[in-house]
């Protein structure tokens, strides 16, 4: 089938979502998705983010769509042109989604363990406005413990409700769900409940934001102060790939992932022990550093500035420390 | 006064007990469709009715049915959607409570045309009287072999079940009442696939509202083409109006549609006019979701005619002079309204019920409250008004189901047709709190420089 999405044509497979074609088109005319995930079922539609006009339904049937229509849960058509970037419409309403997603939020990223790999946050500054225009109260949640390694921070929370899906489908069995109904809802476990099985670490890689978190990394460091490796080990967890990404500062490791594509998707599920009970470099085998997007902050402090700050040029103490940055900048 | 189909027997004493139901030609429809019909021939009646949905879309409801998916063994399904939540509407209940036998009569024929051997009847959590009024009537109607197995000996079997929601707004949205239905948190399903296609438990399903099923009743009985010959144009037959608000005689009326409002509003045989000798000020024609006009635009389109009880005459003038017939909620105000409390008041209903799902309506339904409260209360400022209708076009079209498009009308057309009570909210903030702003010329005749290009 036949797909032109801004101006760029693909042939894809039937049943492929305009996200997904986009996807395989790349680059800057790729919606932004924050609820939708592809690894989860059913996932998606919900947020409106991924919003696109359909300027031709198909070929047989070339009328436009009427409304926007959700790229990541619409299927495409052959012949079917899509707008994205190109559309003003498009673009307008997405605005509107990323404040509508913004006035509720705390917007606390300075203090956020999710900063710096926040899908929100991208969106935000891509998309958003300078100013809020929203004046009033945001509406705000105490931070509840699931379990003695993931915290909830509600406040934080876009109800994208892709833990929700990770829950009923990676972890055997249901454990939380959204309670409540409109701005008001919420995500809980029942009654407090601890969320306790093999995988239920997961729920911290899905969240676009910084709601759910991983408290054996809470506070611990920036993620661009810290260096991922890509690291694997024979996990005896049924259904984990035992494939991660180490997070190192100097020679600890302060945090496991699983490891995310360009979209922030992680390429296959890992289990609990090895996300929080392997953090020793003993117990991984290092396969090489990991790219990093260079558009990302996490990437900035991987490539060494050759000129030194200047509070080093004036400081002897700091010159000695970094000799051998000089000598590396005096040999370039 | 029209002719009445539905509520002809209204006032016949114990008509909600089967006997006298039946004793007044009840269950006719079910001998004759059972007997003399075939499943199609019923779906063709319907079609040449030119019956339209009567929840509030108004989409026609035997091109709905003729959409129905036909695998083979896979079993359909037929729900009734009795989960009348809108604010101004209350005709289902009213139907319900007084003649539960036509409702069944109704599933029953409806069921048959599409094929479903389990057919369910939803109604909202709080119709506890109308769901043991409904499963007496069922019990009755069972009783006398119309429900159950080998219907009149035709061979034809079906189930009827009374299905309790939990109460909420959204449950009423067809796709969210499937997902309740199944037991499930009550949110509205993307589309596609459509109901017709994959609808309760992946199976095709028609969701049709209680007056919908109940006006097949009176188009079998006497064929779709003289149901057809009722009613103007394109809006055939009668409509159930709940009439309410500062009316003389509110309640809920059987009209012929293509009644004009005026004769609606002051006629003997309706609603006899305003109460307490005030004058109209505006008027939510079909339920809170549907936009709001000034006395003058719903007396008369912007073309200077009269403006009448139907599908096409209301909607005329779109949404800049125009309104919905929607599900026909009536609510008439008198000089004495504020417009902006009904529309706070409206959108704080909204907020309530958005179900949290798609992120314009979660969080816009909310801030248009709270803006709206901020006027009401005489905080508001002047740019609170284009800020509100920004919003509201921010929410309109981008959600996946048409509660946010509900919740943006009425506030976007409150302040096209009414921005100068807005402002003067904002002007005369002390005065607002304890007056109001009273008639102004909202119910000046025609044209009217303000009301045209607005």
């Amino acid at each position: 089938m036949k797909v032109t999405i801004d101006n760029i044509s693909i042939e894809v497979e039937a049943g492929t979502t305009i996200l997904n074609a986009a996807r395989m088109i790349g680059g800057e005319i790729v919606p932004p998705a924050m609820c939708y995930y592809s690894k989860l079922q059913g996932s998606g539609g919900k947020c409106r983010t991924c919003l696109v006009k359909v300027s031709q339904g198909s070929e047989k049937d070339p009328r436009p769509m009427p409304k926007l229509v959700a790229s990541c849960r619409t299927t495409v058509m052959d012949g079917m042109v899509v707008q994205n970037i190109t559309s003003p419409e498009v673009i307008e309403a997405r605005k509107g989604v990323v404040e509508m997603l913004l006035i509720n939020h705390p917007l606390d990223c300075p203090v956020c363990d999710q900063a710096g790999e926040c899908h929100l946050q991208d969106l935000g500054y891509e998309h958003g406005a300078a100013k809020t225009r929203y004046e009033f109260d945001r509406r705000t949640f105490d931070k509840i413990d699931i379990g003695d390694k993931i915290q909830l921070h509600m406040t934080r929370c876009i109800l994208c409700y892709r833990c929700v899906f990770t829950a009923d489908q990676i972890t055997d069995h249901r454990i939380h769900g959204i309670l409540n109904r409109g701005d008001h809802s919420e995500i809980s476990t029942y009654i407090q409940k601890a969320v306790d099985n093999d995988f239920s670490g997961n729920v911290i890689d899905v969240c676009p934001v910084g709601a759910l978190t991983d408290k054996t990394f809470r506070f611990k460091n920036r993620v661009w102060f810290t260096k991922p490796v890509e690291a694997n080990r024979d996990c005896e967890t049924e259904g984990c790939c035992g494939k991660v990404t180490l997070w190192y500062k100097g020679e600890d490791v302060i945090r496991v992932t699983g490891r995310k594509d360009e979209y922030g998707e992680v390429e296959e599920f890992i289990c609990n022990t090895c996300r929080f009970d392997k953090k020793k470099t003993a117990d991984w085998v290092i396969e090489g550093p990991r790219k990093v997007s260079n558009k990302s902050v996490i990437s900035s402090n991987h490539y060494d500035t050759l000129k030194p700050l200047p509070v080093v040029k004036t400081n002897p103490a700091l010159q000695e420390a970094n000799k051998e940055q000089f000598e590396r900048e005096t040999r370039l | 006064m029209g002719r009445k189909l539905l509520l002809e027997h209204i006032n016949v004493p114990g008509i909600n007990t089967f006997d006298v139901y039946r004793s007044k030609g009840g269950y006719a429809s079910v001998e004759k469709a059972l007997k003399t019909l075939s499943p199609d021939d019923v779906v063709e009646e319907v079609k040449k009715s030119g019956l339209r949905g009567r929840g509030g879309a108004g989409f026609p409801t035997g091109m709905k049915w003729s959409f129905l998916a036909k695998p083979e063994g896979v079993p359909r399904y037929l729900v009734c959607n009795g989960d009348e939540s809108e604010p101004g509407t209350f005709k289902d209940r009213y139907l319900m409570t007084h003649i539960p036998h036509l409702l069944i009569e109704g599933m029953i024929v409806a069921s048959y045309a599409l094929g479903a051997k389990t057919s369910y009847i939803y109604l909202r959590g709080e119709m506890m009287p109308q769901i043991r009024i409904l499963e007496r009537a069922i019990a009755e109607a069972k009783n006398a072999g119309f429900l159950g197995k080998n219907i009149l000996g035709t061979g034809y079997d079906l189930e009827l079940y009374v299905q309790p929601g939990g109460g909420a707004y959204i449950c009423g949205e067809e796709t969210a009442l499937l997902e309740s239905l199944e037991g499930k948190r009550g949110n509205p399903r993307i589309k596609p696939p459509f109901p017709a296609i994959a609808g309760l438990y992946g199976c095709p399903t028609v969701v049709n509202n209680v007056e919908s099923i109940a006006a097949v009743v009176p188009i079998i009985n006497e064929g779709g083409d003289e149901y057809a010959k009722i009613g103007i144009g394109r809006s055939t037959g009668t409509k159930l109006i709940s009439a309410g608000g500062n009316l003389k005689r509110p309640g809920v009326y059987e009209i012929e549609l293509g009644v004009s409002v005026e004769d609606f509003i002051y006629g003997d045989d309706y609603c006899q006019g305003i109460a307490n000798g005030k004058r109209l000020k505006a008027v939510v024609a079909g339920g809170s979701s549907v936009p709001i006009l000034p006395a003058n635009l719903i007396l008369k389109t912007i073309n200077n005619e009269n403006r009448l009880m139907s599908y096409e005459s209301l909607s005329d003038g779109g949404f800049a002079t125009g309104t919905m017939l929607g599900s026909g909620g009536f609510i008439a105000y008198d000089e004495d309204q504020c417009i902006v409390r009904n529309t706070w008041n409206f959108a704080r209903f909204y907020h309530h019920e958005s179900c949290g799902q798609c992120s314009p309506c979660r969080e816009g339904t909310g801030w248009m409250e709270k803006v709206l409260h901020r006027l009401e209360y005489g905080h508001g400022k002047m740019s609170d008004m284009d800020l509100l209708v920004d919003v509201s076009k921010k929410i309109e079209g981008n959600t996946i189901c048409p509660l946010g498009d509900a919740a943006a009308w009425p506030v976007a057309s409150a302040i096209r047709h009414f921005r100068d009570e807005f402002e003067w909210h904002v002007t005369n903030p002390s005065v607002a709190v304890t007056s109001n702003y009273g008639l102004a010329h909202y119910a000046d005749p025609l044209p009217k420089p303000e009301a045209a290009e607005a």
